[in-house]
């Protein structure tokens, strides 16, 4: 295990998450897609905190754990929002919402 | 660049790929918020791998135990009432699947050509490390983050807070779907 391996697992994983992003059009499915990808950069923290050592980029992975927890929360009110609204949660229907 | 052979990596490593594939492809939305789970559960075990025991147990607690089960609820209070309601759209697939394939290649390039070859680990960053750089050195941003969090939770509160009193009277005489309705009306 080198720190090229992992940041090529972290690259492969962002770019699955991307494709799910791109492809899906449920709401919480594209939740599902920007988590794997925060995962992703978490990966890469923490492949650097191994290799250059020093437990600052631990503490970088735990602040960006808890950031994406709240945008957890947040998005998911947002998808209870467009379900209430429309019934659906496919992400197209809140184009409709800015008139 | 030598790759030695790594038994605990090349179990992890496929497992995460293997299981975030199925999170963006799986046909049930369940399914998928599952297969996320598996993915965290992997990068877990990846953390342990990389001498990082406290966050391992961290993602254990927050992502596998807070966030799928969030996500979980999520689904089904959303969920339509017609069998399956996650599938992939069709039309944008293969352009999804050839943007994600260059960025991938394009950052597995940059990775491969610029990377610098560490031969030896660095010495383990310990708990107690931890805590005292978490408390001391990033005191201001460790509040500033516990502000963050409160506000979100504010923010997500009111956001799905019903205004009329009434739909909580109805709510609770159980008809529930009325109101989807209502608030289009």
């Amino acid at each position: 295990m080198t720190l090229t391996s992992c940041l090529i697992l972290a690259a492969a994983v962002m770019a699955i998450g991307l494709y799910g992003l791109v492809t899906r059009k449920q709401a919480v499915a594209m939740l599902l897609s920007v988590e794997l990808m925060a995962n992703a950069a978490n990966m890469v923290f923490a492949a650097y905190g191994h290799f250059r050592g020093g437990p600052s980029a631990q503490v970088f992975v735990l602040f960006a754990l808890a950031i994406t927890v709240a945008e957890v929360a947040v998005g998911l009110a947002l998808v209870m929002l467009l379900y209430r609204r429309h019934g659906d949660t496919t992400v197209d229907l809140a184009s409709e919402a800015r008139q | 660049m030598n790759f030695e052979f790594d038994l605990g990596f090349s179990i992890i490593a496929p497992i995460i790929v293997v299981s975030a594939l199925f999170v963006v492809r799986a046909k049930n939305l369940i399914h998928a918020v599952l297969w996320l789970g598996a993915t965290l559960l992997g990068t877990a075990a990846l953390y342990a791998r990389l001498n990082a025991p406290f966050l391992a147990g961290v993602q254990v607690l927050t992502y596998v135990g807070g966030v799928v089960t969030l996500m979980i609820f999520g689904v089904m209070v959303t969920r339509r009432h017609d069998g399956i309601d996650a599938e992939a759209s069709s039309e944008g697939s293969e352009r999804g699947l050839i943007f994600a394939s260059a960025f991938f290649v394009l950052l597995s390039v940059v990775t491969w050509k610029t990377a610098p070859s560490i031969p030896n680990p660095a010495p383990i960053a310990t708990s107690a490390q931890l805590a005292r750089v978490l408390l001391d050195y990033y005191l201001i941003a460790f509040e500033a983050l516990s502000l963050l969090l409160l506000a979100a939770i504010v923010g997500a509160v009111v956001l799905v807070r019903r205004k009329d009193p009434e739909a909580v009277t109805k709510l609770r005489q159980g008809s529930a779907l009325p109101l989807i309705n209502e608030v289009e009306s």
